[in-house]
């Protein structure tokens, strides 16, 4: 889905799909997705289960290879082969990517070495600040509830300030005061200095935090609107009928 | 916006994430003491298994020691392969490895030298009761041991850490691990063995030149390999 002709050139544009497919086998979980997303937009992708979201998550973060398409993220390809690229992308997904018998300044600390992130220190400090987990920073992750354990699963993919952050379900097992404070996370992280993708089985989550908002079914995009625009009841309406006959 | 644009290319160096994923097996390894723990038992449950089943005399035991250590190395070696990758398995952390602007070699180089060094830790304290199970005097022959067993260990491991990473992404694997790993390694055997044949027996370790070649033509390729389809393991 375009958004507009001026949006798409390398320099303001955080992704650009082109025909995006991706086959595990006979099973089609990509059929051609087209997206264009400006630089510092959120954007929430929502759709029923199977749609291909996960996929196109991890697509975009270079962790899947297309079956077929064309995709640029923030001007690169990704593969194996764009380090750079990784550097400059986070993902956050429903599992935490934390190392359960390390406590949480130790996994931090691994992964800013593995990033080469100069003066680990003051950044580990101020991304536990942001989750507010410092009083809990020399517990293994083992001790955390799957609330905090998200929230640390934020701050490991801030701890190198990506410039595209992807959320893949991130409310996934939590209770309802812990989606409360991922939200105002999300809310918060999105001030225009990075592009935010969500996909969501909760489009209230998704409203209350994005630019705009896309409906992903059968491997495709088949929908997309500013999230300002969208009436919730009547948009319910319209989900049904763009996801009716999804398998 | 562009990677190229920002000019910010990643900093980490191939040394640096290998040792960042070398000191993180080690630290996990310290908190949980789960490979150790196995591998020294199990390799201990096969030396005496072996001495009770056989009983073998002082002339089998020079014949066949060569041949009993290298077994309780491989298949207490076999199982710290497999669990190596349990941490990764678990909360999905192998897609953080993959996230990161590391050289994909490097993180393969750095599991397989933690993977080397618990290996190492197993086979020191399975030589001394090797040593007091089979009544069988290693202390002059120790020098000589040390080349096939760091040779030898060395090709194991870079195989082995490479098919773990392939068969922790299966369904069946536990079962996949060795069905891979041992018809591959069988070469890196067959030399480690016959070095450490002749160490024991208290000859040069020269003698073996041609099997020490083999060796070490197994550890590169093994260790090259590894490097270079590391990354395309971590992805779907």
């Amino acid at each position: 889905m375009s958004v507009t002709a001026a949006d798409t050139s390398a320099e303001s544009t955080a992704v650009r799909a082109r025909g995006l497919r991706k086959a595990f086998g006979a099973q089609v979980a990509l059929d051609g997705v087209d997206l264009d997303l400006p630089a510092g937009t959120f954007l929430t992708l929502v759709g029923p289960n199977g749609a291909g979201k996960t996929t196109l998550l991890r697509m975009l973060a270079g962790l899947s290879r297309p079956s077929g398409g064309e995709l640029r993220v923030l001007g690169a390809v990704p593969g194996p082969a764009a380090a750079a690229l990784r550097a400059r992308v986070g993902l956050v997904s429903h599992e935490p990517q934390l190392y359960a018998d390390l406590s949480a300044d130790e996994n931090l600390r691994f992964f800013a070495a593995l990033y080469g992130l100069p003066d680990p220190d003051a950044r580990i400090d101020a991304s536990l600040a942001r989750v507010e987990l410092r009083a809990r920073r020399g517990d293994p992750v083992r001790t955390f509830s799957r609330g905090m354990t998200q929230r640390l699963a934020i701050a490991r993919a801030l701890l190198h300030a990506p410039s595209l952050l992807l959320f893949d379900e991130p409310t996934t097992g939590l209770d309802d005061r812990a989606v409360g404070i991922l939200v105002d996370l999300l809310a918060e992280l999105h001030d225009g200095s990075r592009t935010l993708i969500l996909t969501t089985h909760r489009l209230d989550v998704g409203l209350r935090v994005a630019d705009r908002v896309a409906v992903q079914a059968r491997g495709r995009i088949v929908h997309e609107a500013k999230a300002k625009a969208i009436d919730p009841a009547a948009f319910a309406g319209l989900y049904a009928s763009l996801t009716e006959g999804h398998a | 916006m562009s990677v190229a644009a920002e000019g910010r290319a990643a900093r980490v160096t191939f040394g640096g994430a290998m040792l960042a994923v070398m000191r993180k097996d080690l630290a996990l390894e310290w908190r949980t003491r789960e490979i150790f723990s196995a591998t020294v038992v199990f390799a201990a449950l096969v030396l005496l298994t072996i001495n009770f089943s056989f009983d073998p005399g002082q002339r089998a035991v020079e014949q066949m020691a060569s041949g009993i250590l290298w077994v309780a190395f491989v298949f207490a070696g076999m199982l710290g392969l497999g669990r190596s990758f349990v941490a990764e398995r678990e909360n999905a952390c192998l897609d953080a490895l993959a996230l990161s602007p590391a050289d994909p070699g490097a993180i393969f180089v750095g599991k397989a030298a933690a993977n080397l060094i618990f290996l190492a830790v197993t086979e020191a304290i399975v030589l001394p009761l090797f040593a007091v199970l089979f009544n069988f005097p290693l202390g002059r022959a120790f020098p000589g041991l040390v080349l096939p067993l760091a040779l030898g260990s060395v090709g194991f491991v870079g195989a082995g850490t490479l098919f773990a990473a392939i068969s922790t992404q299966t369904r069946m694997r536990e079962v996949m691990l060795p069905l891979l790993l041992l018809p591959v390694s069988i070469p890196v055997l067959i030399a480690s063995v016959r070095i450490t044949g002749t160490a024991l027996a208290g000859r040069a370790v020269s003698e073996s030149l041609p099997w020490i070649g083999l060796l070490v033509l197994c550890d590169a390729l093994f260790l090259v390999a590894g490097t270079l389809l590391f990354g395309h393991l971590l992805e779907d």
